[in-house]
């Protein structure tokens, strides 16, 4: 099956006053029609960074500085602005992490979904109100048809973000960036969200790039999970793979940080140091400083991406050569 | 309804309370008894003149007699010229609205789209430089700008008069300068002397305004829903925008239409601020306690009018004052 989504060796820059700083560093992974796709890794490590960069938007001083980004066979990263505008909100929608200040305050919400249907589908003001109401509908928003005249501001956090799962979906995407979409909401309203948009997912075929930082929104609702560390991928895989048994020091660390219901603890679990910042880069692997397992050649070569099962790991424990002197 | 009905009654306050600060004027410079009796007055006569103008009553009484006459427009007659206040001051008013309201055309009409502009274009070195230009007229007094435009225009060009309204016509009460060639280019210089602060100060606004619009996720989130440039910029950034223009640019007419004296002092345009220029060096009292409670009056006027302008706009106002809203 060939990729909907294919990103290979995407570098990201920043410039800064005297320098460039590398956001993302040589990070290559594809996502597969219908496929959710989970990034983790914690703040600043590029998660949001990489979408945004899928989707174009990309703002100085931050630019791309190499690799490839592909969309359904075709190259994405060298559109023009009006082509990439094009594909935006109707092959690759977005959700954003706030959905408070995601939604124009001065507009109703079937005015904003009429809008992006209006400029993307050949269809007429009327047909797109009508179907305005049945993705409201779809994304479990109560009376419809009443809240397509209503403002933003007389909605919910939760309410608001159904509406912009609805207005991510108004066009049949087939691909979703998902930058946090739960992380601003109510601990009981998230898996409402989620829930909708796995669902909206299945049902449309959608594909999506999950990004978040919370392990139970991956466990439960992704197929595949990619790990990112400092601008670089650590470790992708199938999402069963990586939860149950890790090869990446740096994920079992992020397993086991997770507080358990029934293993307690009298401390929670988590792994000392703190993440390279890009203006600070590290030598050879970038996770060596914090790694328990780190030997001298993680401090000066960089690991390059193992086959382990159906997993790419970014570490020399991970290196045939190595596994087959231990085993 | 009752946000309306809220605004009427806080401008009723305000016009109270001018109207009390005017009736303080008469009270503060003197006697009036004393200014218009002789010195040979006895003392009886003076007490009878005391009652025969009500100034004897209790300060209450003749304050609520001095609002219910202003109310009908009476305020008394003008020391200087022996004619009522109201005559005098209906008769200068159309002059000083003309000028104010022309200048604020065109501040606003230029600004407004010159705000927007350097905003969108940020980096560009004509944006650079107008923001520039705007920087002086905000930093020139209002006198000098006159005085050089009459040097040039009127004095080595002679393309324009320098002084006066040229010819005007009455229309009932209202003498217009804007049916007359001779009038309209009287107005030319006045009007555009006045309007360069306004011009700059509303471009700056503008233009800081729309950049802090254009920052915002909703913004964002536009552009990841392919909404078309034009949409986004002016249907999502400059109608956000507008809300705080609106605000500043009503409450500079208010300061536009009472703090017209200087230019209308450099061009002698026959004006409010002339005739209150005159009232205050004469102590011709009852003309500027009129004028005060006109300017009061003015101001609520325009506070309502912005008040109306962003409830029409602005969707979070109608809920907060209590109207129908789909909450």
């Amino acid at each position: 099956m060939s990729a909907l989504l294919s990103v290979e060796n995407l570098r990201v820059e920043i410039a800064a006053r005297d320098r460039r700083l590398t956001a993302i560093d040589d990070i290559s992974f594809t996502i597969g029609a219908g496929e959710i796709l989970g990034v983790v890794g914690e703040s600043g490590a590029g998660k949001s960074v990489t979408g945004t960069a899928i989707l174009g938007l990309l703002e100085p001083p931050a630019a791309l500085a190499g690799g490839r980004i592909a969309f359904a066979g075709r190259r994405i990263d060298t559109l023009d602005e009006e082509s990439m505008r094009r594909l935006r909100g109707k092959e690759i929608a977005a959700v954003f992490q706030d959905p408070l200040t995601s939604l124009d305050p001065l507009m109703t919400v079937g005015e904003q979904l009429v809008e992006t249907m209006l400029t993307h589908l050949p269809i007429k003001r009327k047909e797109a109100f009508a179907r305005a109401e049945d993705l409201l509908r779809m994304v479990g928003l109560p009376a419809p048809r009443e809240r397509l005249q209503a403002y933003p501001h007389a909605l919910s956090g939760g309410m608001r973000q159904r509406v912009v799962l609805a207005l991510a979906f108004c066009c049949n995407p087939r691909l979703i960036i998902a930058d946090e979409p739960t992380t601003a909401l109510d601990v009981s309203v998230q898996a409402q969200i989620l829930d909708v948009l796995r669902r909206m997912c299945r049902e449309n075929g959608t594909a999506v790039m999950l990004v978040t930082h919370d392990m139970g929104v991956i466990a439960e609702a992704t197929d595949r999970v990619a790990v990112m560390y400092a601008g670089r991928l650590a470790e992708i895989g199938p999402t069963r793979a990586l939860v149950e048994e890790a090869s990446h020091p740096y994920t079992r660390g992020l397993m086991a940080s997770i507080p358990s219901l029934t293993r307690r603890r009298d401390t929670l679990v988590q792994i000392p140091g703190a993440m390279p910042r890009p203006d600070a880069p590290v030598s050879g692997c970038a996770f060596h400083p914090r790694c328990p397992s780190a030997e001298a050649r993680c401090r000066s070569e960089r690991p390059p991406a193992f086959a382990v099962e159906a997993s790419q790991v970014a570490c020399w424990l991970a290196d045939p050569a190595r596994r087959s002197v231990s085993a | 309804m009752i946000f309306v009905l809220g605004r009427l009654g806080q401008a009723f306050l305000v016009l109270l309370a001018a109207a009390l600060v005017s009736f303080c004027l008469f009270r503060f410079v003197g006697d009036p008894v004393n200014n218009m009796t002789g010195q040979a007055a006895s003392l009886a006569e003076r007490e009878a003149m005391r009652a025969a103008l009500g100034l004897a009553d209790p300060v209450v009484l003749q304050f609520v007699r001095f609002v219910g006459k202003a109310v009908h427009g009476d305020f008394g007659m003008s020391y200087r010229f022996g004619q009522p206040v109201a005559g005098l001051v209906l008769e200068r008013l159309p002059a000083t609205l003309e000028l104010s309201v022309v200048s604020m055309l065109i501040a606003t009409g230029l600004g407004l789209p010159l705000g927007v502009w350097t905003a969108l274009h940020r980096g560009s070195r004509l944006a650079q430089a107008v923001l520039a230009v705007s920087l002086v007229g905000i930093a020139l007094p209002t006198f000098l700008i006159g005085i050089v435009l009459i040097l040039v225009f009127s004095v080595r060009l002679g393309w324009l008069p320098s002084f006066g309204r040229g010819d005007t016509i009455q229309l009932g009460p209202w003498s217009t300068g804007l049916l007359t060639g001779s009038g309209l280019r009287s107005l030319v210089l006045p009007s555009v002397t006045l309007a360069v602060f306004q011009l700059a100060l509303i471009l700056r606004l503008t233009r800081a305004e729309m950049l802090e619009v254009m920052r915002t996720d909703f913004i964002r989130f536009a552009r990841a829903r392919g909404l078309h440039r034009g949409a986004i910029q002016y249907r999502h950034g400059l109608r956000n925008t507008l809300v705080p223009v609106v605000t500043i640019v009503g409450l500079q007419f208010g300061n536009v239409f009472a703090f017209s004296i200087i230019v209308e002092t450099v061009f002698q345009w026959p004006g409010l601020g002339l005739l209150v220029i005159q009232a205050i060096q004469f102590g011709d009292i009852p003309v500027l306690a009129a004028y005060l409670v006109l300017v009061a009056l003015c101001f609520a006027v325009i506070n309502i009018a912005v008040d109306l302008f962003h409830l029409a706009i602005d969707p979070r106002i109608r809920i907060s004052g209590g109207a129908r809203g789909a909450a």
